[in-house]
């Protein structure tokens, strides 16, 4: 018998998020012969469209349904998971903000292995977990092998399996609420009071067609200058990696990533930014990505179609000059 | 209010490129330049702005061999009041829960109001924070942007989601935040502020003090264990342009003119 595997999916508005086939792909690679379960937590409605909107992927679907869940936090979740999870199980959570929350400490609640941030699986082996994480910011990658026969939770990084579409499973959905909630809600020390949207700035990067993105290879404030320029030049707007706005250079609407905007230009521009997955997160319908990096190494460079290996700092200044030349003659 | 920060000695990503030793059982450690990692000195700066404005003290905790005394005491340069050291041969080979039981172990001692951590280092594993708090059975929030001390008993914390949002939350002390990067400006700390805290006493801490039993830290204790490092091949990559400059701008004009980014 395979190893039985809970996905905990995410969901808003009623709609599954994209991980959740995700997670049916890494089950799948972890154990061939996995059963995997959905496990949904949310309130009325909103909680059964999603429940029926994933079911038939799954084997099964464990719904816990309360008015109190309609927002879920992670700590209020925590103690319910811990109800219901049987000893010994696989627990698949999105490496995502929602994960980071809730997934460490699971693991110690449950006393199971902890497995974070993991891009690939490479079999089990005698109750021992072959996996792949990166480390420094995916400048290298490492195999790690953890004993999962008393249990795991893995959070798994959004977008590293290709989605499974497959309809395999048989759609039963089991509510699990009352033994999750057997004796009662902890809301006491964790109160959630409320969202507070993104502030809208002055140009609206989802909109551009040509973005030039600075990251912390510009080194200086006093340079950033020559990033409008060439924004200038080519008619484009500026972006940028997290490093630049928590240094308070550029203004967070600015910000390209999974903390910052989503965004779909035809050309996008990496300059001084090594590529980090939750940078590259943010960069959506394929554009033509140039990338300049000093580094030959760095990750950017996987995901660029054209890379120059160079010296943003001098690179910069020249191209701009040129497209300007080229554009008065 | 008493806060004690978590802190790690990590390779500098803005001083390295980081490669994988020959044999990858490691990375290349010859001339790596080390620093505090960065989230933690995000943490640092926000728990001396919350002691200089309720009053309190600031400790700094680091687990990790005497190398690690130097990003400790480079916090105590920043402004932290003490800072401790938990080291011991039996903690080497930790890994993330390791970690967090040799600190649950520090926090037992002590009486803390607020432990804050970084939200991650260089293993980029964000786990820490929250397995602490788990062993401590105290509320916790990752990835904290925000931080309001409303009484002795209350704080308002905002904590970073998708998109630039944030949630918000009441949270009872004690608890554990892991803080994100960008909730304040961090000072900068002069050679000369080093210097002023140089003679400072780090006290250290070991498995007998904290009254850990090694066998449950450390490699023994570990579940998971990192087999080797390596460079992954991935499909075809970036088309890395050549040339002199000339040529590869030459080059990049006609690509961008072809696709739309030079009109
Ligand atoms: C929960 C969470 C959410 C996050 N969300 C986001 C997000 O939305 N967006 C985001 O961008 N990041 C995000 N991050 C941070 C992310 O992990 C990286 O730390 C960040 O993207 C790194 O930015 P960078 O590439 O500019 O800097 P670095 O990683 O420091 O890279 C700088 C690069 O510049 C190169 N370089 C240096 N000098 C030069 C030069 N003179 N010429 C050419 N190249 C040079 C270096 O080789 C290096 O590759 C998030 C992190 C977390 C934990």
């Amino acid at each position: 018998m395979g190893q039985q595997v809970f996905a905990y999916i995410i969901h808003k508005d009623g709609v599954a998020d994209d991980t959740a086939l995700e997670l049916i792909a890494a089950a799948g690679k972890l154990d061939t012969d996995a059963s995997v379960t959905a496990v949904i937590a949310g309130a009325g409605s909103e909680l059964d469209s999603v429940c029926n909107e994933v079911a038939s992927f799954f084997d099964e679907v464990w719904k816990i349904d309360n008015p109190a869940l309609a927002y879920v936090t992670a700590e209020v979740l925590r103690p319910l998971l811990v109800r219901i999870l049987p000893k010994h199980g696989i627990v698949l959570v999105p490496h995502d903000h929602f994960g980071m929350d809730l997934a460490p400490g699971l693991s110690i609640k449950i006393n199971a292995a902890y497995l974070p941030d993991v891009v690939d699986f490479e079999g089990i082996d005698n109750g021992k977990l072959k996996a792949v994480r990166e480390e420094y910011t995916g400048q290298v990658s490492t195999h790690v092998l953890s004993d999962i026969s008393q249990g795991a939770v893995i959070t798994v990084r959004p977008g590293s399996f290709k989605a499974d579409e497959r309809k395999s499973g048989d759609g039963l959905v089991i509510d699990k609420t009352a033994q999750a909630i057997e004796s009662g809600l902890l809301v006491g020390a964790h109160r959630f009071l409320e969202i507070i949207e993104a502030q809208v700035g002055e140009v609206d990067i989802t909109k551009s067609d040509i973005l030039v993105s600075v990251g912390r290879g510009i080194e200086d404030q006093d340079n950033m200058e020559m990033i409008f320029e060439l924004a200038e030049a080519m008619a484009g707007d500026v972006s940028c990696s997290r490093p630049i706005v928590d240094a308070k250079w550029l203004e967070k609407s600015r910000q390209v990533g999974t903390s910052g905007q989503t965004v779909k230009p035809k050309v996008y521009m990496a300059l001084g930014i090594s590529g980090a997955f939750q940078h590259v997160g943010g960069l959506k319908g394929s554009p033509f990505v140039i990338a300049i990096n000093k580094n030959p190494r760095a990750p950017i460079f996987q995901v660029a179609d054209v890379g120059i290996v160079g010296d943003i700092l001098d690179f910069i200044p020249e191209l701009t000059e040129r497209i300007n030349e080229l554009k008065s003659a | 209010m008493e806060i004690l920060v978590c802190v790690k000695r990590v390779p500098d990503p803005s001083e390295n490129e980081i490669e994988v030793n020959k044999d990858g059982t490691d990375i290349e450690g010859d001339d790596l330049v080390y620093s505090v990692n960065e989230w933690d000195n995000y943490a640092v700066e926000e728990a001396i702005r919350i002691r200089d404005k309720v009053g309190g003290s600031v400790t700094v905790v680091s687990v990790g061999d005497e190398e690690a005394e130097e990003v400790v005491r480079r916090e105590m340069a920043m402004g932290a009041d003490k800072g401790i050291l938990l080291s011991d041969d039996a903690f080497e080979g930790s890994d993330g829960k390791g970690i967090a039981s040799i600190l649950t172990a520090q926090v037992k001692k002590e009486n803390y109001d607020l432990i804050l951590t970084g939200a991650l280092a260089d293993d980029g594993a964000a786990q820490v924070g929250g397995m602490l708090a788990a062993m401590l059975d105290w509320p916790f929030a990752s990835l904290v942007n925000f931080i309001e001390i409303l009484d002795d008993k209350k704080i308002k914390v905002g904590r970073e989601i998708a998109g630039g949002n944030q949630e918000m939350y009441e949270m009872d002390l004690p608890c554990v935040l892991s803080i994100q990067t960008g909730i304040n400006e961090p000072r900068y700390v002069s050679i000369r502020g080093i210097r002023k805290v140089a003679s400072l006493e780090i006290p250290v801490h070991t498995a007998g003090d904290l009254g850990i039993s090694p066998e449950s830290v450390g490699e023994a204790g570990a579940n998971t264990k990192c087999l080797d490092y390596f460079v992954p091949e991935l499909g075809d990559g970036a088309r890395i342009l050549e040339g002199s400059t000339d040529e590869i701008i030459d080059n990049l004009i006609e690509l961008l003119k072809a696709k739309g980014g030079i009109k």
